[in-house]
């Protein structure tokens, strides 16, 4: 119970901390409505609905890794990582209240990004709304974790898509099959079970990315 | 409580700190002294357990929920308020009673009228005070402080004075300064780097 209130306690004060700068939710939102417009025009009309449920996930793929890229500012900045971590609770309640909180911006940006995109061009079943909520819990899970990496070097910006693209490569594929395949159910099978072993993964590597 | 022998650290090819030992008694007051660079906030951070020496030997004789440890830098979060950042690490540590404890650091540190203003509204001078609030917060027996005066005007300096004569001998304090004799009256041991 202790460490739920620890990552209860986490989660709510990066809440707090976007709620008050403002500096991660509105960029993702413009990001995404803004990709998903160009794509509109960039299209041609007969290239079919597959593409466009391609051009939906590069969007959630990139909109990610923008709220990634800054999920660890706020401890960077004054040092407050350091204080995380000499705290007695377990390290890993802190990579779990940064990937919950970052899972609310990115689920937050997509209530306004979906319904634009049904808008543009396709609509999206419930198969595929699943898959695109496995899909936020796996990039979340790894991207905090690799956000944590990136954060510690001196070229976040650089090494954040290097470390997180390759290793998002699988929830495209299970992405975009859970939407356009006729057999959904077994890619969110396997989105299922990219979020299990890679957020234990993530779970329990996440101590020594923090210390020596 | 603490015993290190022949401590060194090293950041890629550049040594930080070469064949230091360090011993400091439960209740001691130990003073750190040395030029820019000669790797007294590397020393404290070892002490912390925020880092590990390249090379020797070194014993810390308190589980790291029992140490506190003052940075160059605040260790709280800009856009939160003093109790919201002192609520929170006085959550993560457990501290029973929280709210008297943080309203009683945050009188006696004269930051209860700023308390609910955010942290990016202080001057450096309250930030350092809140910075000692949080690393007091939980009655560390291991008190680690990285230059403390820095940033304190006379009235906060004065504070910090009166506030370690109360921690000397009941708790273990080891401080990094510039200013040595400040401390004189308190310190048990000193150690210079070069």
């Amino acid at each position: 119970m202790m460490y739920l209130a620890d990552v209860a306690a986490l989660t709510r004060k990066d809440l707090r901390v976007e709620l008050r700068g403002r500096d991660t939710l509105p960029a993702m939102l413009l990001f995404v409505l803004a990709t998903l417009v160009v794509f509109h025009f960039a299209i041609p009309e007969d290239a079919g609905d597959d593409a466009a449920y391609g051009l939906l996930w590069v969007a959630i793929v990139f909109t990610a890794l923008l709220g990634l890229a800054r999920a660890w500012v706020p401890e960077q900045e004054h040092g407050v990582l350091d204080g995380l971590v000499l705290a007695p609770c377990d390290r890993s309640a802190i990579w779990l209240g940064k990937t919950l909180a970052t899972l609310a911006f990115l689920l937050a940006a997509q209530a306004v990004a979906l319904p634009a995109f049904v808008l543009f061009f396709e609509p999206l079943d419930a198969t595929a709304l699943v898959g695109v909520l496995l899909a936020d819990i796996g990039i979340c899970a790894v991207g905090s974790l690799m956000s944590a990496m990136a954060a510690a070097g001196r070229a976040r910006e650089v090494l954040l898509p290097l470390l997180v693209l390759p290793l998002a490569i699988p929830l495209v594929v299970g992405g975009v099959g859970a939407a356009v395949s006729a057999e959904g159910g077994r890619f969110l099978l396997f989105l299922l079970l990219y979020d299990a072993v890679f957020a234990v993964l993530s779970w329990a590597s996440f101590e020594y990315v923090v210390t020596e | 409580m603490i015993r290190g022998r022949g401590l060194e650290k090293r950041y890629g090819r550049k040594w930080v700190l070469r064949g230091v030992d360090v011993a400091v008694p439960e209740g001691g007051f130990a003073v750190v002294t040395g030029p820019n660079g000669s790797g007294k906030t590397t020393l404290l951070r070892l002490l912390a357990g925020l880092a590990q020496p390249t090379r020797g030997d070194l014993v810390v004789g308190v589980d790291r929920g029992r140490v506190g440890y003052l940075a160059h830098e605040a260790l709280v979060y800009r856009e939160l308020t003093a109790v919201e950042n002192l609520d929170l690490f006085g959550r993560l540590y457990r501290i029973p009673e929280r709210r008297e404890r943080i309203g009683m650091l945050l009188e006696r540190f004269s930051l209860w009228d700023a308390r609910n203003d955010r942290v990016s509204t202080y001057s450096r001078g309250m930030t350092q005070r809140l910075a000692l609030c949080r690393a007091l917060l939980h009655d560390p027996e291991l008190l680690l402080l990285d230059e403390p005066y820095s940033a304190l005007d006379e009235d906060g300096a004065a504070l910090l004075d009166r506030e370690l004569e109360g921690l000397a001998g009941g708790h273990t304090v080891v401080v990094a300064t510039h200013d040595p004799g400040r401390l004189e009256a308190l310190q048990t041991g000193r150690l210079a780097l070069a």
